[in-house]
């Protein structure tokens, strides 16, 4: 087990302490950006900067030193750029959140906008759960190969969790006609497919690594075409169907599109072959293109997939219904030009949804290119560390498990920035960190702790009592 | 607020969100070469060539082997510093070296040193283990720079 806490035995040690005071000086720049942000804000918006302008900014700092120190005693040798780089991220959606809620109340009453009210506010306690939630599993699981001992629970949990907004009726888990939320009551609900992802990722990944000979053994025998036997395939495949289906009765084509390359890309991990990805890039054009006539022939399920595409086509042929939402957002865009209006001095609600899937667009037109530069650089470095661990990391479950949560993180920021940029259709899904919601976010911080955790894993060197 | 006030915070914030960014690169950059260091197992190459699948190295006889390289399979480009311990190979987790290889076992091999000299022995191994193109049966010196053939993994001992 690696859970002594190398801090103290390590000894203290100049570059010791002084790589500790780096690693929260990262942390405490983000939290001065965020503070920045918000500052800005109110400068813009009601002309002046109240005295309490920081304490979205020092409510996340603290929550987030918390979890900072939970992993310096729990995983001392985790990539020490996770947090921070995520922590900004979260801080700054937090932020905007807050501004939206300004734009919305009163010039009268912006005043009386407290740190826990609005928007903003319940992403702000949304992040202490989430926080909370990662320190937990930092905590409780120290070896990211107990994740494998539930593998099959966690297969199970992960269909149930998909499958149940399908199967619950309409009012307790549709919004805006897609089916994926658990209601309960009038304000609080959550999105139980941002953890079966979590819980699916595992399971493949278990179940890969169980299959990965069988596989390579199989495919060698048809001298070169790849395909493995289909009873070896057969779970990985009936889970990958079984969540697609539902999917398509839920209505959410982000998700599907998000769990099919989950899926392709765990196995060409397992694998190591390209053709998987040739296979799943085909499967998926094809399916696309498959839907899209359907959709202009039979209408039905796939209408509002064929609308999705006409409006990513030209979304200006009908700026006023169908087109509205991406159209204001590219416009949004477009307004911020490179450096953008400054924060708060653009109109972000003239964009419907700018708290969720359109809240890239709405930073887009007060940061401009250059700040949704930093923050794709932000995304990739992430991802780039969640890859980093999954290459270093000796052991077969945790590669398939960290490449797989890095590559879904990427691809669910491609997924939705793509579309709110307009490279490719529109699909709802939340930007991670960003977005209001909290399933979401809860379910993105468990990932990046996992991502921690196996870092730690990959990072301990020889001689500690860590894994290596 | 004042119009200058305005425009500093607005590119001041793209300023600090960009020097966020390359202190982020950089913190990532110390942290590779300080990880390098700190790794005892993966060393820090002593004037070897770095290059994973490089040719084999010349033998020169009367010098003492300090490496072992992986040159080809799944982990090429790995080296073990050698000291006085036997180093054991194979898929087991307990293994000084291991290999993840379709066709290893799970104690596959194991290298012994002797009066200065590493002798390589197979532990029973399904797929044997070859020492350049010879099976090998009983403990067997290795020569620097003479592959080791374990499954698709290949290993040569350096100075």
């Amino acid at each position: 087990m690696g859970a002594t806490p190398v801090i103290q035995t390590g000894g203290l040690s100049l570059p010791r302490v002084l790589s500790e005071i780096r690693r929260l000086w990262l942390l405490v720049l983000a939290m001065v950006l965020v503070g920045c942000y918000l500052a800005a804000v109110e400068a813009n918006m009601q002309g002046k900067i109240s005295p309490d302008f920081f304490f979205p900014a020092l409510v996340l700092g603290l929550v987030f030193l918390v979890l900072h120190v939970v992993a310096r005693i729990t995983a001392p040798w985790a990539d020490p750029v996770l947090i921070p780089t995520v922590a900004l991220l979260n801080g700054l959606g937090v932020a905007f959140l807050r501004r939206l809620d300004l734009a919305r109340a009163k010039p009268s009453e912006r005043s009386e906008l407290t740190v826990f009210m609005g928007l903003g506010g319940r992403q702000l306690m949304w992040t202490l759960i989430a926080v909370a939630g990662a320190s937990a599993l930092l905590w409780f699981i120290r070896d990211h190969r107990e994740i494998s001992k539930y593998a099959w629970t966690l297969g199970l949990a992960g269909i149930v969790l998909v499958m149940l907004p399908a199967v619950l009726p309409g009012s307790i888990s549709e919004v805006n006609g897609a089916k994926l939320w658990i209601k309960f009551g009038s304000v609080f609900a959550i999105q139980p497919g941002e953890f079966a992802k979590l819980a699916l990722l595992a399971f493949f990944a278990y179940y890969l690594v169980r299959k990965r000979e069988v596989l390579a053994l199989a495919s060698r025998r048809f001298m070169g075409i790849d395909f493995p036997r289909g009873r070896d395939l057969g779970p990985v495949l009936v889970v990958w169907a079984l969540s697609l289906m539902v999917l398509i009765f839920e209505k959410d084509l982000g998700t599907s599109l998000l769990y099919f390359g989950m899926f392709v890309v765990t196995l060409y991990i397992a694998t190591e072959r390209v053709s998987w990805l040739i296979i799943g890039l085909l499967l998926f054009f094809g399916g696309a293109t498959m839907a899209y006539v359907l959709a202009e022939t039979a209408g039905g399920p796939f209408a509002s997939f064929g609308t999705r595409v006409d409006v990513w086509l030209d979304p200006f042929a009908d700026p006023y219904k169908s087109g509205y939402q991406l159209s204001q957002g590219l416009l949004g865009l477009g307004t911020g030009g490179l450096f953008g209006q400054g924060a708060g001095a653009g109109n972000p609600l003239e964009v419907p949804e700018v708290h969720n899937d359109f809240i890239f667009a709405g930073m887009g037109e007060e940061i401009g290119l250059f700040g949704l530069t930093a923050l794709l650089v932000l995304y990739l470095l992430v991802v780039e560390r969640g890859l980093r661990a999954a290459l270093t990391v000796r052991d077969s479950f945790g590669k398939l498990l960290a490449g797989g949560l890095a590559f879904t993180l990427g691809l669910q920021v491609f997924v939705i920035i793509g579309g709110v940029t307009k490279l490719i259709p529109l699909t709802g899904q939340t930007t991670p960190f960003l977005s209001a919601g909290g399933s979401s976010l809860v379910a993105n911080w468990l990932l990046v702790a996992i991502l921690l955790r196996i870092s730690d894993a990959a990072r301990t060197p020889a001689g500690t009592g860590g894994a290596r | 607020m004042p119009e200058i006030v305005l425009a500093a915070a607005r590119f001041g914030f793209l300023v600090l969100l960009w020097i966020f960014v390359f202190t982020v690169v950089g913190v990532i950059r110390r942290d590779m070469f300080a990880g390098s260091r700190a790794s005892r197992l993966v060393a820090t190459p002593r004037g070897v060539n770095v290059v994973a699948g490089a040719r084999p190295a010349k033998v020169k006889k009367g010098r003492a082997a300090h490496q072992l390289v992986v040159t080809a399979g799944a982990l090429a480009g790995t080296k073990i510093t050698l000291g006085e311990a036997p180093i054991t190979i194979g898929r087991a987790e307990d293994s000084t070296l291991v290999i993840t290889d379709d066709y290893a076992s799970a104690r596959h091999a194991r290298l012994v040193p002797r009066d200065g000299q590493w002798m390589l022995e197979d532990l029973g191994s399904t797929n044997g283990t070859y020492l350049d193109r010879t099976k090998v049966s009983g403990p067997t010196p290795v020569p620097l720079g003479v592959p080791i053939r374990i499954g698709r993994t290949s290993l040569e001992l350096r100075p």
